[in-house]
């Protein structure tokens, strides 16, 4: 057969977990990563603050500490054993990075250096932490690179501009994905033992993201499709601090190092929300307040947005009225040149889309669309299970923002997504190799390439009736509205009726462009397609959710509810409904209590 | 605003050469380029086509010529440029389709300089960071920036008379890792970028500099990397 590629282990996607997944599989199996975009591209690149490891290289600190604090952030949805895990591998994931060549920001002694990130806490006094280490403000454009490098110096097989179609299985055993070659046009066929998705999430539904266009949920709509559950789509986090409408990051890095909210009337707000760490709660709690404040006419000149300030003067004014001080007990003080070379990407993002200079004014920001929690379902090995009582699915692996282990259960703390990508897509490229040693290359299905085929048809033969750029607007804008920070059964009921009429009128658009070298028009259709599938069962699982827990509001239901919800959901795809069930949450020694911070 | 785009188009599949069409736009001088040119992809051609993905300056997916000069797509606004905008394809690398070149000369380059980190020396004895003070640190720290959009190498005439120069991108990777005080494979390196098709092609034209959307001053990591070669030292 042409376009057949035989490898024990594939991996699919190739930004950070991707690429630790290639690496490590790649010891001991024949790998190879395929990735829509040449790797360097990939959305981990645009991660800015940092990467958290409980070092204690300025202050004391302990995995212990990390471990809860990861807890109460998920609003104890997240999978205890998992969370700890993590965390204790963090210090010598970080290390390995740092052994790779990764040019951390470093300590006067030489170390690396750490700063502060919200939710992070010296759980004895309760006070902001020193845990994520970072690059200036592009901590995750440097792990993307340097694992790339690194998968070159290890001779990892890449398959740049390829996007994966289809997943393929045999007796519920994974046997290989489909992807076309982008510059052909061509479909190739990935006969593989096993296969890890790393394809990242799907923040393209909303319409204010900080999300890369990439991000369109290819890996779980893909496996949706194919029968598999995808866990706890209802969570969803919107970082606090999005430029005004473009959505683009500023790093909670910037609150880090001493920058605070402030509303139209000039007060700072946190205070009010979150009396002791106030800037630096966890991002769910910092969303809303802003939300809040806006909703109450509190926004900047009536408008949907308010302040981040930044300027050293500010920084220092607000340092000294909160206590905080150097490690070694003397004022804090900042300059701008040192915020500048702290945050240089920010000040730079700053005087291109918004024309103003952070260091002499306050930056206009709103709560942008920035993190999948839910996921495919792995255990904390990468493994992919299907059910309520972890079963695993042979030979199928996941690892990254695509996959719910679960570690960031209602709400992610900052900086334990690229954690969670370098501890993780090490493990599910470890487990794959193990298991691709063990396992027999299984049959390919009569005609592995049929399904990807019937999909592109589709939309070569609709009607033309509709256009999918349009679709995708509408798309974006209910879902911020509707299925955003703030959920009603009101506003979730009628984006659900629109979304199954866009899913009709989804079958109605037409390609226009016949040509087979990169249709990119094609593909943003089908990627669309993705998009669609993914918004409904969010929607679904938000509506079905009757409380309020980390990134999931109910307006209707604003309480937790850890009598009937302390669940995680599980849903499918089944006759074209989607199909909704639960599994317990681990819980080892946090019992779950309120959140204050 | 009214803008007036004009964009190179191709495709290899019907035309013989490429053109170029334009389009009448109703924007807002805040717009991205990038935004200009999905508006024409959704509703007036959809075989339009450009690589794009992060949408604010740091992937480097959509490198391209705007108004003659190359930037990034989703760095420049409509501010910036004016309400008569040219769009085509960077210089130096094959025609793919309309705004898509062949990346695969200038991938080929960067693979050519060693780009990764060596240290084949045991880790330190308590298992942690290699140290790096942060003057060591601060010496390497521009040319870490690089995102590989080409914006660099394909405005540089050494590189559209002959691809098989390293060019700016390679060197300022090569120069990442030559400056870093961790990394052991100085002396490979230097021999790699001393070659023909190394730095001595480099004739200073600066075009690399002022193409750089990451503000790399490159001329003068190049200048450093020259340096080095002619003393033998790195500091």
């Amino acid at each position: 057969m042409a376009n057949v590629h035989q490898f024990d282990v594939i991996v699919v996607g190739a930004g950070g977990a991707g690429l630790m997944a290639g690496l490590y599989a790649s010891r001991g199996a024949r790998t190879a990563v395929i990735s829509k975009l040449y790797p360097t591209r990939s959305h981990t690149g645009a991660a800015q603050g940092g990467i958290s490891a409980a070092f204690g290289n300025t202050e004391e600190d302990h995995p212990e500490w990390h471990t809860y604090d990861s807890v109460k952030g998920s609003d104890y949805l997240g999978d205890q054993d998992a969370i700890e895990f993590m965390c204790n591998e963090a210090i010598d994931a970080v290390l390995e990075l740092e052994h790779m060549g990764l040019p951390f920001d470093r300590t006067p002694e030489g170390r690396i250096l750490q700063r502060n990130f919200g939710g992070h806490t010296n759980n004895v006094t309760g006070k902001p932490v020193r845990r994520a280490c970072h690059a200036a403000d592009r901590t995750g454009h440097m792990i993307l690179q340097t694992l790339y490098q690194q998968c070159l110096k290890n001779k990892v097989n890449f398959f740049d501009e390829y996007q994966v179609l289809d997943f393929l299985s045999v007796n519920g055993q994974a046997a290989g994905v489909v992807a076309v070659e982008l510059a052909t046009g061509e479909l190739h066929t990935f006969h593989a033992k096993a296969v890890i998705f790393a394809t990242g999430g799907h923040g393209r539904i909303f319409e204010v993201t900080s999300n890369a266009y990439a991000y369109t949920g290819d890996g779980a709509a893909v496996l949706l499709r194919r029968g598999l559950p995808l866990e706890d789509m209802e969570f969803f986090q919107f970082h606090p601090t999005g430029i005004y409408k473009l959505g683009i990051l500023i790093t909670e890095g910037v609150r880090g190092e001493g920058g605070v909210l402030i509303n139209g009337k000039g007060e700072r707000f946190m205070s009010k929300y979150a009396p002791h760490v106030k800037d630096l709660a966890s991002r769910d709690v910092v969303s809303r307040a802003i939300y809040t404040e806006i909703r109450e006419g509190r926004g900047v000149n009536g408008r949907n947005y308010v302040y981040l300030d930044a300027r050293p003067e500010s920084v220092m004014k607000y340092a000294a009225a909160d206590g905080r001080t150097n490690p070694d007990g003397s004022p804090f003080t900042i300059t701008a040149e040192e915020l500048l070379k702290k945050l240089p990407d920010i000040v730079d993002f700053n005087r291109v889309y918004l024309g103003i200079d952070p260091m002499t004014q306050m930056m206009p920001i709103q709560p942008t669309a920035h993190y999948t929690m839910g996921g495919i379902p792995t255990n904390k090995f990468g493994e992919v299970v299907t059910d309520d009582k972890n079963t695993v699915y042979p030979g199928l692996y996941a690892a990254g923002e695509c996959a719910c282990v679960s570690v960031h259960g209602a709400n992610r703390l900052g900086t334990n997504s690229l954690l969670d990508l370098i501890v993780f897509g090490k493990h599910a490229g470890l487990r794959a190799a193990e298991y691709a040693r063990q396992a027999g290359l299984p049959d390919l299905p009569a005609d592995p390439t049929e399904g990807a085929r019937a999909q592109f048809e589709a939309l070569r033969n609709g009607s033309g009736k509709e256009n999918a750029f349009d679709i995708s607007r509408e798309m974006k804008k209910v879902m911020f509205d509707e299925v955003g920070i703030y959920r009603t059964e009101k506003g979730m009921r009628s984006a659900l009726e629109k979304i199954h009429e866009w899913k009709e009128r989804f079958q109605q658009v037409r390609i226009t462009d016949t040509g087979r070298i990169f249709n990119t028009e094609l593909l943003n259709a089908w990627e669309l397609g993705n998009l669609l599938d993914v918004a409904e069962v969010i929607a679904e699982c938000a509506l079905n959710r009757t409380e309020s827990r980390g990134g999931h509001s109910r307006e209707d239901f604003p309480k937790r509810d850890d009598v009937n919800w302390l669940k995680h959901t599980l849903a499918r795809q089944r006759d074209g409904k989607i199909e909704i069930g639960y599994k317990p949450v681990v819980i080892t020694k946090y019992q779950p209590k309120e959140r204050v911070y | 605003m009214q803008v007036t785009l004009k964009i190179f188009r191709y495709n290899p599949e019907i035309d013989k050469k490429g053109h170029h069409e334009t389009y009448q736009l109703d924007v807002e001088e805040t717009e991205r380029i990038l935004d200009l040119l999905e508006l024409v992809k959704g509703h007036h051609d959809g075989t339009l086509s450009f690589r794009r993905s992060c949408a604010h300056g740091v992937c480097g997916s959509d490198a391209m010529r705007i108004n003659g000069r190359n930037m990034l797509a989703c760095k420049t606004l409509v501010r910036d440029v004016g309400d008569r905008i040219t769009v085509e394809p960077l210089l130096g690398l094959k025609i793919v389709k309309d705004l898509i070149v062949d990346m695969e000369p200038f991938f080929d380059n960067y693979k050519k300089v060693l780009p990764y980190f060596i240290n084949d020396s045991p880790l330190p004895a308590d298992g942690k960071e290699r140290l790096q003070s942060p003057e060591q640190r601060a010496r390497f720290d521009e040319t870490t920036k690089c995102i590989l959009c080409a914006a660099c190498t394909t405005s540089c005439p050494s590189f559209w008379s002959s691809d098989d120069y390293l060019g700016p991108a390679a060197l300022v990777t090569a120069h990442r890792f030559i400056f870093d005080s961790r990394d052991q494979a100085t002396s490979e390196r230097l021999k790699i970028i001393s070659e023909t098709s190394g730095l001595a092609r480099c004739h200073t034209v600066y075009n690399c500099t002022m193409a750089c959307p990451r503000d790399i001053h490159i001329t003068k990591a190049i200048g450093e990397l020259k340096l080095a070669t002619l003393t033998g030292k790195v500091d």
